[in-house]
């Protein structure tokens, strides 16, 4: 049979990349466009080179901004992975508080960013604030608009209730799929509770565990809305985390090429970092775990 | 090793069964013998998986007591009762090698790495997985975890029974040709009392001293596989075995003959006074084409199927079976049925009749 050519097909594919044009290669070649000069009023360019890059590699503030970035991100990796498969393990399996907990725990995943962040604002404020308020009057010294460390745990807490329910969620449709013979087959085996963990339920979570530690780690590593919220990236520069830093630099102090050279460089470490996970996530399923 | 004894045993998924029609499992009292091989046979939702996991603790019956060698383990949870059990769906240890995985029910309950290492070499052995004890149980072959299902479940010496719960559904046809001969095997070498769940009559009666016939949650007959060739006790064994299965006709029957469509038909033996569906049961075997003897029947087709041939007829019309051997001739003027006497069943209500001689 002969292939009939027919080159119209190409116009199916346009609009697909109209679109991606538009919402993405456009605005990041805009961003390449201004780290690469220096950018004055009046639409004035003057080229500048590598120059903002090298500027950047060498400037504490972005160093820093990605120190506080990786920890944070690390720390609620930490408390939300483990939390969420116990939630999991815990949840009832089926029935009607199984439906429940489920629409429960896909509440605080419904609520849109800066809500968070108000909530847990007012919710921390020592003067009118349930949590600021009660922890105060019970003697403890906590203020998160003073204290680097307050401040911390305060996003902290805020992120694990924001955030754990995808974690639980995705855990336990891993869960859900293990067939019942598994369950059956351990307990013929006297397997104890640890090593059906261990041995059957672990595995077979991996996949959807890893999907979760990578969304939670891209989302985590771009947050902005939240902690500018509550904290705006106080007190001092203690929870300026990337994206703060970043908006700082751009639309607080319009230094459009420092910027731009800074979004990209952050752009290449998520892309980096999301990379060596897929790989890695790869070779663990190749090998088995 | 065991005898298992189900006393009075019935089991209802509904909190409440009111009417026999809500037991899944209905009234049974047996006992299975120490050392047998049983298969359970039976179609699907026919209770036989409930049966099977009533004995293996996973399912508690709402009524009557199951006893392993005179010792009630009614309400014993399953690791108390020392069985193995080998499911539809092969299930390993993924992250485990085959060797963790052979040695996993040893090492749960304690038993010292020589001795483990001892068994899972012997079983790794007769599954012929030897070579292959180093690998990772995750990306080995549907067939491959079979086996390692299998020899998980026959790694502990002790056990008291070994369940198999239609284990070779997932496996290739040839291979399950191997598994089931490996199954025998095993069993004449180390004498478990084996129950072998499955739908599949070959499987059954290849494997099995004893066929365990289960329909609609009853057992209905329980026999070796000749028996249930030659006297199948219910109309359901006699068309569930056999391809094609026993033809079951209407009849009427008074002492040794029976009246089918103003025709006669003898029997090998004498009944009394029937009541309720009376009806005769011929093997297709048993059954010949003829010129001249036996009732007339209309051809409507002859199929065959290698080693013989199946001919599908009328009889007053109901549709009847017959096979003729290979090398048989059929002429278009052979349009008479024959029996042979002492073959033919007769049945009153579905339910086997004995005659006297």
């Amino acid at each position: 049979m002969n292939k009939t050519v027919n080159q119209k097909a190409w116009f199916l594919v346009l609009p697909v990349l109209i679109l991606v044009a538009f919402s993405a290669v456009i605005p990041l070649m805009t961003v390449v466009n201004y780290s690469v000069q220096d950018t004055f009023g009046n639409n004035q360019f003057f080229w500048a080179g590598l120059e903002w890059f090298e500027e950047m590699l060498h400037d504490d503030r972005m160093w820093n901004a990605l120190k506080r970035q990786l920890l944070f991100s690390g720390i609620i990796l930490a408390i939300e992975i483990p939390l969420g498969i116990f939630v999991a393990l815990n949840m009832p399996k089926s029935g009607f508080w199984s439906s429940f907990c489920l629409v429960l725990m896909s509440l605080p995943l419904l609520i849109p960013w800066n809500v968070v962040g108000t909530i847990w604002q007012i919710f921390g404020r020592v003067d009118i604030g349930l949590l600021g308020y009660v922890l105060d009057k019970l003697g403890v010294d906590y203020n998160y608009t003073q204290d680097t460390l307050d401040a911390w745990i305060t996003i902290i807490v805020m992120d694990v209730w924001h955030w754990t329910s995808l974690v639980a969620l995705l855990a336990f449709a891993g869960l859900k799929s293990i067939p019942d013979a598994y369950y059956q087959a351990a307990k013929i085996d006297q397997a104890s509770r640890w090593k059906v963990f261990r041995y059957i339920e672990l595995p077979k979570m991996m996949g959807v565990l890893m999907i979760a530690i990578l969304l939670r780690f891209m989302d985590s590593f771009m947050i902005y809305t939240e902690p500018f919220v509550v904290t705006g990236g106080g007190p001092g520069n203690a929870t300026t985390l990337l994206s703060i830093d970043l908006v700082k630099m751009a639309l607080g102090q319009f230094d459009l090429g420092p910027a731009a050279a800074f979004s990209l460089m952050y752009f290449l470490v998520i892309l980096l970092i999301s990379w060596v996970f897929y790989t890695v996530m790869v070779n663990l399923d190749k090998k088995g775990m | 090793m065991a005898k298992i004894t189900l006393d009075n045993l019935a089991h209802s998924y509904k909190p409440n069964p009111a009417t026999e029609d809500d037991y899944a499992l209905k009234e049974l009292n047996h006992d299975w013998v120490d050392g047998e091989a049983y298969a359970l046979l039976g179609s699907s939702g026919c209770g036989k998986s409930t049966l099977l996991n009533i004995i293996s603790g996973l399912l508690t019956p709402s009524q009557g007591r199951i006893l392993f060698d005179g010792k009630d383990v009614t309400n014993a949870p399953t690791a108390e009762r020392n069985i193995a059990q080998v499911f539809q769906f092969p299930v390993v240890y993924d992250t485990m090698t085959v060797h963790d995985n052979l040695a996993f029910p040893l090492r749960n309950r304690g038993r010292d790495e020589a001795y483990v290492a001892e068994r899972v070499n012997e079983i790794a052995r007769m599954i012929g997985m030897e070579h292959m004890l180093k690998r990772k149980a995750r990306g080995l072959g549907a067939d491959e975890k079979q086996k390692i299902s299998l020899g998980r479940g026959m790694v502990r010496k002790d056990v008291n029974a070994l369940l198999f719960d239609e284990p070779l559904t997932v496996i290739d046809p040839h291979m399950k040709w191997e598994l089931r001969t490996q199954l025998k095997k095993l069993h004449h070498e180390f004498g478990h009392t084996m129950i072998y769940v499955t739908h599949d009559q070959t499987e059954a009666l290849t494997f099995a001293d004893k066929v365990v016939v289960m329909y609609d949650g009853r057992v209905v007959q329980i026999g070796t596989p000749e028996e249930l060739f030659e006297r199948p006790e219910h109309t359901f064994v006699g068309y569930f075995i056999g391809s094609p299965g026993m033809n079951v006709i209407p009849a009427r029957v008074e002492g040794s003959t029976a009246h089918v469509g103003g025709a006669e038909i003898a029997l090998g033996q004498g009944y009394g006074a029937l009541s309720g569906k009376v009806e005769i049961g011929i093997r297709p075997e048993f059954a010949r084409l003829s010129q001249s003897e036996g009732l007339p029947v209309k051809v409507r087709r002859v199929e065959d199927v290698g080693r013989h041939k199946i001919i599908r007829a009328d009889m007053f019309g109901q549709e009847i079976n017959i096979i003729a051997g290979e090398d048989e001739r059929i002429s278009p003027d052979m349009n008479r049925v024959a029996f042979d006497p002492a073959q033919v069943n007769v049945y009153a209500d579905d339910w086997r009749v004995k005659g006297a001689a």
